[in-house]
């Protein structure tokens, strides 16, 4: 009996070692793809066993994001918290339960969770689980500017819009405001009260970032980048004159120039510099007609145009400006696809995002250079050490330094004595653009102011947006601009 | 050294080890160091001296190594139900007491255990007896889908753990005393085992508890082949469980609700689920606790969180896992322990398991070597289906983890178990008078 007893015991040896066996495929094979898991409910609890870095501004440094340690059952957990509510919310985002993430909270995660892969963060982490410590994220200090930020959002009120601040020399990124704003505390248990906040426009979308993926059309901001395309091929001068008759012929149709352009209706004989500072469709609409689409378009993918702006946020969070057709981004392959004419002053099919209109400011502000707009200032371990501090890096060069001399010239014109004077600063000297879109809908436009300041030494370069305007982007969105500016230069 | 010095040094070791690991919880709990850990250590190793004791007196030639890893994965069980659920390892420590007096009252009785051969139809009929309880009314109680459980008052046990038992005992004294007939293959004599055994497999379809049947048909089949020496009623035995498998997979839907989860655990569309009567997900219905038991054990990775320190509720205190602490022990102490710790514990099992066949092999008369070889293989299959069931080796059915699941009556027949084999190994070691 004792041969079959061996053999059985033989089985039943190896079903054991089939258990080791099946143990050591899921704890080492399988774990990360099961860790991966959406309904990984383990995985799920785990990130609040994090504690969180803290988020928080410059200026009066607001803090944006912080946890509360709640014990529950022996165990402790971190939820997140967020002081300053709506100030920076959609570019900041939120961390909830069921791995639900937006902006930075889910772009750099990674940071906030230690999860990094620097070794030095790697080896305390890995000695943290060890001893059971509680692992700590990094801290991230953003370049966003509280104050300027809050009197932004006030100036936007109860109207649908953006505001972007830039530093030109560097591209940080100052104000960053998007209206409606919602409190990110509500999302988790309160969602229905975010669902319920209207605003001047429908759907009022709160949790859309405007200034980074609301697309609108710039109208007569975008002369900024024909101007740029005409002076910098060469083909124009601030000397060039031009006849106005009030009106483009286009296709055979008559484009008539818009209304308030702080001057006569028809201007006459006069220079490209006059027709920037009172926005004169009609020159424009030659302008392009002479350079071509492709020629417009080539400078506008220079300041960034096409692309999606490298910001810290997600992707999805982040749209690309240029041309949209069927609701994608439209790249013609040949001039005659496009109108030339329409697209100088900024219609046709161009949509562009706050951030992207902020760039070309602060690329004229900058002598042409244009920079890598960046919202992350630095990130600093839970021991104090700096973990990384973004560096300011060139995104290009979109025109040559003269041309950006003659563009700066220009617009300070608009702001002495054209369609911008609304955001005169006393004793700052402010170079700027209007812009009123037509929506389509007659007497609803979308308004724009960008602009920069000083003009002779630029700190800061802006782009506001309003949805929804009976008035003009000078009228409406150059004061906020104003504000704005004045509120970064008092402080800076 | 001799035997029981070997057992006492043994359990000197599975104190200090049993201390570390509740001092290790207890600090994860309460964030403070404690002498309670010492004193609970030191009532652990106080009670499994009383059994040393015993031992010593009763059976001293016995195998020195059975009752320290019976210790240790006590202590192990009990560790982790203290830290999924205290009121319950106070509970499960009363079962321990239980189960050692018992022990030692079946070593200090049963001294003569083949005494039993003589009773064995009395074990089979009291196996099939206690089989049919729970599926009695009444006193019957459904927990989890199988009707298991016996409830009187204030008391609930599985009587299954002690017919396991009474039918090893039963077969080994029938297989002992037919051995050379079945071996000749004559039908009639196949008869009473056939009656027995077909009692039996009713019994468990009607109580809806799979585990129970493939463990018992298990044990029977290895008996069976230990006994007769043939393969082919191996072949057959297997055979025939396949086609009642089959037919079962077919008739009873929780059986096709069990083999279908272990196949595709996950879906990626929304399949019909019979709790809610809505189209949800696998993962999220009759898949949820297998797949929450797997990433249980993925978490562990290769050290494990460490003990007191795994995730087992949400962050509201929720459980994640129904039954962790009985059916699902194992997937709690592989995400605490980690690889090396769970691969340890079944190390720690296959010692058990080579030392009962150890004892079978040693011992020198049929019915000794049949019961030991039942009572370990038993030991090992029912391992290998909890386990393996978690690991989705095979399709999970809800049965104990010996000595470390929470559950009295596993508790109590486990050390029923160990008694039967020091009883038969004390008898193979004796020395020849």
């Amino acid at each position: 009996m004792n041969k079959q007893i061996s053999q059985i015991g033989l089985v039943a040896l190896i079903l054991m070692i089939a258990l080791i066996v099946g143990t050591t495929y899921w704890q080492t094979w399988a774990a990360a793809g099961l860790a991966a898991r959406q309904d990984n409910a383990i995985q799920r609890v785990a990130q609040f066993q994090i504690k969180r870095g803290l988020i928080e501004g410059r200026g009066g440094h607001p803090l944006l994001a912080a946890n509360v340690r709640q014990k529950i059952r022996g165990n402790t957990y971190y939820f997140r918290r967020y002081p300053s509510r709506g100030l920076v919310a959609q570019t900041v985002g939120y961390s909830t339960q069921g791995k639900s993430q937006t902006g930075l909270e889910k772009s750099e995660n990674d940071y906030l969770t230690g999860a990094n892969a620097n070794l030095d963060t790697v080896l305390r982490t890995a000695l943290d689980r060890i001893k059971g410590v509680t692992i700590t994220g990094n801290d991230l200090t953003l370049t966003v500017r509280g104050r300027a930020q809050r009197i932004a959002l006030d100036a936007l009120g109860t109207q649908c819009g953006a505001v972007v601040a830039l530093e030109p020399s560097t591209g940080k990124v100052l104000v960053i405001a998007s209206t409606p704003t919602y409190n990110p505390n509500l999302v988790e248990h309160h969602f229905a009260r975010i669902a319920r906040i209207r605003a001047q426009c429908s759907p009022a979308s709160p949790l859309l970032n405007r200034a980074t993926a609301g697309l609108y059309t710039p109208g007569s901001s975008f002369k900024v980048v024909t101007a740029a395309a005409a002076l910098d091929t060469g083909k124009y001068t601030l000397e060039s004159t031009f006849y106005d008759p009030g009106y483009c012929i286009e296709y055979g149709k008559r484009v008539y120039n818009f209304r308030d352009q702080s001057g006569p209706e028809t201007f006459g004989t006069l220079d490209f510099l006059t027709a920037l500072q009172h926005s004169v469709n009609a020159v424009f609409c030659k302008i392009g007609k002479r350079l071509g689409a492709g020629t417009i378009l080539e400078y506008a993918k220079r300041f960034g145009f096409y692309d999606k702006p490298p910001l810290e946020t997600p992707a999805n969070e982040r749209a690309a400006s240029g041309l949209y057709a069927h609701g994608r981004l439209f790249r013609p392959k040949h001039d005659y696809q496009v109108d030339p004419g329409r697209l100088a002053f900024g219609q046709e099919r161009m949509l562009v995002t706050p951030l992207q209109m902020a760039m070309v400011a602060a690329g004229v502000a900058n002598g042409g250079v244009v920079m890598k707009p960046y919202v992350v200032d630095h990130v600093v371990a839970p021991h104090g050490s700096l973990v990384t501090r973004t560096n300011p890096s060139v995104l290009g060069r979109a025109i040559k330094p003269s041309t950006a001399a003659d563009l700066n010239t220009m617009m300070r014109a608009v702001v002495t004595g054209g369609t911008g004077t609304a955001a005169q600063i006393p004793g700052v000297e402010v170079a700027g653009k209007t812009g009123t879109a037509e929506t389509g809908n007659s007497g609803i436009n979308t308004t724009w102011f960008i602009a920069f300041a000083p003009a002779d030494h630029p700190q800061v370069a802006v782009a506001v947006v309003l949805q929804n305007q009976t008035g003009s982007g000078g009228t409406t969105a150059a004061p906020i601009a104003k504000t704005v500016m004045e509120a970064l230069l008092s402080n800076s | 050294m001799t035997e029981r010095n070997r057992e006492l040094m043994s359990l000197v070791a599975v104190g200090a080890l049993t201390a570390i690991g509740f001092a290790s919880v207890y600090i994860a709990r309460e964030a403070v160091i404690s002498t309670a850990s010492l004193s609970y250590a030191a009532i652990f190793f106080g009670l499994y001296l009383v059994a040393h004791i015993v031992a010593r007196l009763t059976v001293p030639f016995a195998d020195p190594y059975l009752l320290p890893i019976a210790g240790l994965l006590t202590a192990i069980g009990v560790t982790e139900i203290y830290r999924l659920q205290p009121s319950d390892a106070y509970r499960q420590g009363i079962w321990v007491v239980f189960g050692v007096a018992l022990f030692a009252l079946t070593l200090l009785f049963f001294r003569d255990y083949r005494r039993l051969e003589n009773y064995k139809y009395l074990f089979g009929l009291a196996a099939v007896g206690l089989l049919v309880l729970p599926a009695l009314p009444v006193i019957g109680a459904t927990v989890n889908g199988a009707r298991l459980w016996v409830k009187l008052g204030p008391l609930q046990f599985q009587p299954g753990e002690l017919a396991k038992l009474a039918l090893i005992v039963f077969l080994a004294g029938y297989l002992r005393e037919k051995r050379e007939v079945l071996a000749q293959g004559r039908l009639k004599d196949f008869g009473p085992l056939l009656v027995i055994w077909g009692g039996a497999m009713l019994v468990l379809v009607e109580t809806n508890d799979l585990g129970s049947a493939l463990l018992f048909f298990g044990i029977f089949l290895a008996m069976l082949y230990a006994a007769t020496s043939r393969l082919l009623y191996v072949g057959i035995g297997a055979g025939l469980f396949v086609a009642g498998a089959v037919g079962a997979y077919a008739v009873v839907s929780r059986v096709s609700e069990r083999v279908t989860v272990w196949l595709h655990p996950w879906t990626d569309h929304p399949v019909y689920c019979a709790q809610t009567g809505t189209m949800t997900l696998r993962q999220n219905c009759a898949g949820y606790q297998p797949v929450q038991s797997l990433y249980s054990i993925s978490n562990g990775h290769f050290g494990g969180t460490g003990l007191g320190r795994g995730t087992f509720s949400t962050t509201s205190g929720h459980e994640l896992i129904p039954y962790l602490n009985t059916d699902f022990i194992y997937s709690a102490l592989a995400q605490e322990v980690g690889l090396i710790g769970a691969a340890g514990l079944i190390l720690v099992y296959m010692l058990f398991v080579a030392r009962g066949f150890r004892i079978s092999l040693t011992a020198d008369d049929g019915f000794s070597k049949l019961l030991a070889l039942g009572l370990t293989f038993g030991f090992a299959l029912q391992t290998f289906i909890i386990v393996g069931g978690i690991l989705r080796l095979i399709p999970l059915t809800g049965i104990t983890l010996p000595f470390v699941s929470y559950g009295g009556s596993s508790v109590v027949a486990n050390f029923i178990l160990l008694a039967g084999l020091l009883l038969v190994s004390n008898r193979a070691n004796a020395p020849r008078a």
